[in-house]
């Protein structure tokens, strides 16, 4: 794949962004008077795209992205990376959960513009080429999935967990898996899975 | 959503000086909750700020006792000796929402946090909180999750935070910075109820931010508990939870606070409960006589009465827990 996809030069839109700094100076000047209608007239015309770098699974991307598009969008459709799940956009299932600068976060709550110069992690960037990372060998090995659609955000959701406490117990693992829903109510054999993964480690 | 302008602000000074200039400019932190306002047209921004590059996120213990948190500590912040010295903090930050959340939810935004009342979040319905003057819907319609405290007929939602349910326990100070100066408000000041005006819900002003909150030291936070109780053991707002804190000295209480969460639009703090724990042992009768009066002039609506006898039990418990 190439390094970046959405080069180019900016739009018209977002380049009249760019005067905002000189035009938003008029509007602070003019906001007791007359004046202010025409000076946000030039200054709020929003930019369309917002050039972003980061790095993902391991490789630096530099795109354009629409400041209201979220981090799991962008994955996903700009990106190509299907792992994160949409499952509700809205924070409360977890299928989007992605390692951010090696902490589990939901994608779907963000606006991607803000993750420039992160370090992104999603379920494809967890194996070593053909070797699975450990906590997706244990997922296979205890059966910790039925149609697996929560499964992606289940395996990067106990990345992330171990990395917060290589060492929980069975009740903290319950506990601390609990934002990540499963609607095939696979519960059991995932804790099984994350327990054994930390167990091996 | 309509397009906006986006700013990650280097400096406190360049917020506000957005802030100042554009009526419609917004913070934006950890984007938890305001992300899936804005998706769903309940919020609207020109001009998103960012302040995660603000450097409020650290944890600083004062000389003279107590702790400053700054706004863009996360809820997941894990520190050994908050955990030691503010336990009902640690508890509270700690059932929140769940582990991903946590970890990019800051602490201002925790008190900034929108209600979850369901007719606030569906624009498909009337809230005066969202639309001044549209009517609120919760009064004729579903109220099982709403306020038993400090409602008004023109709303009932309750303020979703457990964070600031703890802070009202602690007596802390929500420590702000705007164009015209910094002020400490009281997290009791901070929050207001919704009178005529439920769309007015701090007294935070549009060119202001919070960078921090501040917790005074003293004996009353060491021997301190949360109790949340929810409708599932976890990833869940609280429909009732209690903070405590408690001081006893020669085997009676000296002190004591009682702060409630899911009852009221701000976390409501109960003089009554923490009268009736002063001076006598803390057992299981004390913490009974707090639960009885923690409850007392609760109004309840159609179909929330169970949150009365729920106050009663989670005052109880955390205190008996305490003992
Ligand atoms: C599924 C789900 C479950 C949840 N469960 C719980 C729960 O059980 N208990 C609980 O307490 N919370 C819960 N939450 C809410 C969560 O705690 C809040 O969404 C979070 O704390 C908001 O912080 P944020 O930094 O992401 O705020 P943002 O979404 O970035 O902002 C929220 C608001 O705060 C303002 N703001 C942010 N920072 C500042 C600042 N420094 N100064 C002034 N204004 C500021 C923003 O302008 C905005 O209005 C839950 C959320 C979700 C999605
Ligand atoms: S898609 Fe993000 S939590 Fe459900
Ligand atoms: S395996 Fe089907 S939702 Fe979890």
């Amino acid at each position: 794949m190439d390094e970046s996809t959405h080069e180019g030069p900016p739009s018209r839109r977002a380049f009249l962004s760019h005067s905002l700094t000189a035009g938003a100076g008029l509007a602070a000047l003019g906001s007791a008077g007359p004046g202010v209608a025409e000076a946000r007239a030039v200054v709020a015309d929003p930019p369309e795209t917002l050039p972003i770098s980061l790095t993902v699974n391991g490789r630096r991307r530099t795109l354009r992205v629409d400041p209201r598009t979220s981090l799991l969008d962008t994955l996903r459709k700009d990106l190509g990376l299907t792992g994160p799940k949409k499952g509700c956009g809205q924070g409360a299932c977890g299928a989007c959960t992605v390692l951010v600068d090696g902490g589990r976060i939901l994608s779907c709550l963000t606006f991607a513009v803000m993750f420039a110069g992160t370090e992104v992690t999603t379920v494809e960037g967890l194996a070593d080429g053909d070797r699975l990372h450990p906590v997706q060998q244990a997922f296979i090995d205890h059966d910790g999935f039925q149609c697996g659609f929560c499964t992606s955000g289940q395996v990067v959701s106990a990345v992330g967990l171990l990395g917060e406490n290589p060492r929980p117990s069975r009740e903290e693992i319950r506990e601390l898996m609990s934002g990540n829903i499963c609607r095939c109510a696979a519960y059991p054999n995932i804790v099984d899975a994350v327990e054994s993964a930390a167990k091996g480690r | 959503m309509l397009p906006f302008h986006y700013t990650r602000a280097g400096d406190i000074a360049e917020a506000l000086r957005i802030l100042s200039r554009d009526e419609g400019a917004t913070l934006i932190a950890g984007g938890t909750d305001l992300v899936t306002l804005m998706r769903d047209g309940i919020r609207a921004a020109s001009h998103l700020v960012d302040v995660n590059g603000l450097g409020l996120d650290e944890i600083h213990w004062l000389p003279e006792g107590g702790v400053r948190i700054g706004a863009l500590c996360r809820n997941a912040v894990d520190d050994a000796r908050l955990r030691r010295e503010y336990p009902v903090l640690a508890e509270a930050l700690r059932s929140g929402a769940s582990p991903q959340i946590r970890n990019r939810a800051s602490v201002g935004g925790n008190l900034l946090q929108q209600t979850r009342c369901t007719y606030f979040r569906l624009p498909e319905f009337a809230c005066n909180r969202r639309t001044p003057g549209a009517g609120c819907s919760a009064i004729e319609g579903d109220s099982h999750l709403q306020a038993i405290f400090g409602a008004s007929p023109q709303c009932t939602a309750v303020h979703p935070s457990d964070f600031s349910v703890a802070l009202q326990a602690l007596d802390a100070v929500v420590l702000t910075e705007g164009t015209r100066g910094r002020r400490r408000i009281p997290v009791d000041d901070f929050f207001r109820l919704p009178g005529t005006t439920p769309h007015l819900t701090t007294e935070l002003r549009r060119d202001e931010l919070v960078v921090g909150v501040e917790l005074p030291g003293g004996p009353l936070a060491a021997r301190s508990h949360y109790v949340k109780f929810r409708e599932r053991a976890s990833y869940a707002f609280a429909l009732v939870s209690a903070a405590v804190a408690v001081e006893v000295r020669g085997g009676t209480v000296r002190s004591a606070r009682v702060a409630l969460g899911g009852v009221a639009a701000k976390p409501w703090r109960s003089p009554a409960a923490e009268e009736a724990l002063i001076g006598r042992p803390l057992d299981e009768e004390a913490a009974a006589a707090a639960g009885d009066a923690a409850a007392r002039g609760a109004r309840p609506q159609r179909h929330n009465g169970y949150k009365v006898e729920l106050v009663r039990r989670v005052v109880r418990q955390a205190l008996s827990e305490l003992g």
